[in-house]
């Protein structure tokens, strides 16, 4: 199998969503939802796109990724395990006392963390900072960062938003995982985002739509078109599902951010996973 | 060297000097590079000072950023801004995820003047002190604002600059020897330990030679990096004198007073009386009319002195 082919992507996503209900579900509660969203789009920044080596997580001039819906590192520390960051053992220890790998990102305990994060808006900026960093540094470096569609309510992002296409770090690719559910309820009943690409744009930033979130294929091409940017940011929009792929998550809707999962539950989400 | 020269000037000149031999060195401003004196670094090194905007929060996780790129960025702002306006960024993007980042605060407590209590940090230092991690200097003068900077550079984590702006009394001579962990006898006493910083030493220097004309000899010690306070200068003047006056241009809660408080109430109890802002917002005027408005002359260090000479073995 080709291994930057969509098969291979799509295969990859089917078990890096194996491995973090695993964890979470073993550990017994965790933000399933918001994990299962972004699957996709870190497959494809992992296994296709970012120049990394997992031999060499400080690598010099590498592509770097913030994870700044910070809350979703399970699915994260999923693809480092399977990258070969670090064991993959090491995934039960999720969120246990003294764990490398606790429920939010953090630079500083996990090998090939580029940035911790977790108070939300901040991750944003901080990969606005390596983007501009990487100008300075004339390294030739992608920066990539996933924000919420949540977290897109804090003033920080916009003001972060507003710097990127000043700067013209056309070396910035995010992504909003719009699932379009957050903590309180959907995003449009508690303070909606609506029109999100064309924000984007009135801030000087490419926007592309992705209609499915899930597709591996939009994903890349999305990428591939951003790349092409000669001055401005470009922010993806992927439409996702909160919970996707697992049946209980997806019926949740924004209970799903932080869920208990019984062992009754974590079994039957890795048979819906097979 | 540095006596009729700006603050904010000596803390500029030192930037360009090390952003000139140190490429990992960069400038951040939010919109207030003019009044902190960095603007003119912007022709200097056009990839390396920069300004975010009127957007305080944006600077400093972009900073810490830029930190984790290998970077060693100064950010600034008035002290209000650059620090509890942005304490989650600081606490978070800064201190948590340890990342090198130098913040300058200028204008600290009643140096804000006519720019009023909205700009009159008086909890700056309260703010910032309970954040792990964090250490926090206010130079004196010139000479140790210019002799702090190579250290503060050397030092691998974050750092919070309380930079008075304008020119300051010269305090340290030329053979002044800096460390940034270690407190500055200015003059021995046994009587009375004076411990004070930033705008206040110069007031608490005169309240000694007062003090001297009544007989009293007072130790004072310039505190000028009140986390990590320097415990053994504290403990050992005030094993020696029994007694302590605080002096600072901050709230008298969380700031010098509560880190002496802190540190005698464990190793050497003893009395304390604190000479700063009574627990309330500052408003407009000059340093001279809120220096006695608030009891923060020389003659209020004194009579502090001795009232805390006075309860010295009462207890």
């Amino acid at each position: 199998m080709n291994n930057s082919g969509s098969a291979f992507l799509i295969e990859k996503s089917r078990q890096i969503r194996k491995l973090t209900m695993d964890s979470i579900g073993k550990l017994g509660v965790g933000h399933v939802g918001g994990c299962l969203s972004v699957v996709e789009a870190l497959v494809v920044l992992y296994y296709k796109e970012m120049n990394i080596d997992p031999e060499n997580p400080g690598m010099e001039g590498r592509d770097r990724f913030v994870l700044s819906k910070g809350h979703a590192g399970p699915a994260l520390y999923s693809v480092l395990a399977d990258k070969g960051y670090f064991d993959v053992c090491l995934l039960d220890t999720l969120n246990r006392p003294e764990t490398s790998l606790p429920s939010h990102c953090d630079m500083l305990k996990t090998r090939g963390i580029d940035m911790t994060a977790g108070s939300l808006g901040q991750g944003f900026s901080c990969a606005v900072g390596m983007a501009k960093g990487s100008k300075i540094k004339k390294d030739n470096a992608t920066i990539y960062t996933i924000v919420g569609d949540g977290e897109s309510q804090e003033g920080q992002i916009w003001e972060a938003a507003m710097f990127a296409s000043q700067q013209r770090l056309n070396n910035l690719i995010g992504f909003t995982d719009y699932n379009k559910l957050q903590i309180d309820g959907s995003v449009e009943e508690v303070n909606g985002l609506d029109p999100l690409d064309l924000k984007w744009r009135a801030f000087g930033w490419n926007a592309i739509v992705v209609k499915d979130g899930h597709d591996v294929e939009e994903i890349s091409a999305a990428i591939s078109e951003a790349k092409k940017s000669d001055e401005k940011p470009t922010m993806i929009i992927l439409n996702t599902i909160k919970g996707k792929g697992v049946k209980f998550a997806e019926n949740a809707g924004a209970a799903s951010h932080n869920m208990p999962v019984t062992e009754e539950q974590r079994l039957q989400a890795l048979k819906e996973l097979e | 060297m540095y006596e009729n020269m700006e603050m904010r000037q000596v803390f500029a000149g030192e930037l360009e000097r090390i952003m000139q031999e140190d490429e990992r060195v960069v400038c951040i401003d939010a919109d207030l590079a003019r009044a902190n004196g960095t603007l003119g670094l912007r022709s200097k090194f056009p990839d390396r000072a920069f300004d975010v905007g009127v957007a305080e929060q944006n600077m400093a996780s972009v900073a810490a950023g830029l930190a984790a790129y290998g970077f060693i960025p100064f950010i600034g702002s008035f002290t209000p801004f650059a620090t509890r306006r942005i304490c989650d960024q600081v606490a978070i993007s800064i201190a948590y995820a340890k990342r090198n980042v130098k913040i300058v605060g200028s204008d600290p407590g009643i140096s804000a003047e006519l720019n009023g209590g909205t700009h009159m940090s008086m909890e700056d230092i309260g703010v910032l002190r309970s954040i792990p991690g964090m250490v926090i200097f206010e130079p004196v003068d010139g000479m140790q604002m210019a002799k702090a900077m190579p250290e503060l550079i050397k030092y691998d984590g974050p750092v919070y600059i309380r930079l008075f702006r304008k020119p300051a009394p010269a305090v340290f001579g030329e053979d002044y020897e800096f460390d940034l962990f270690k407190a500055d006898v200015i003059k021995e006493g046994g009587d009375v330990s004076i411990f004070a910083s930033g705008i206040m030493v110069a007031h608490a220097a005169r309240a000694c030679e007062i003090l001297k004309g009544k007989g009293i000899q007072a130790e004072l010690i310039n505190i000028h990096t009140i986390k990590p306070i320097d415990r053994e200068a504290v403990v050992n003047s005030v094993r020696k004198t029994g007694a302590a006056v605080t002096c600072e241009n901050h709230n008298i809660i969380g700031g010098l007073k509560s880190a002496v408080c802190e540190v005698l109430s464990e190793d050497c109890p003893a009395p304390v009386k604190a000479v700063g802002v009574n627990d309330h917002f500052g408003e407009v005027a000059k340093t001279d009319y809120l220096l006695k408005k608030y009891k923060m002359t020389a003659e209020d260090i004194v009579e502090a002195a001795f009232e805390v000479i006075k309860k010295k073995g009462e207890g």
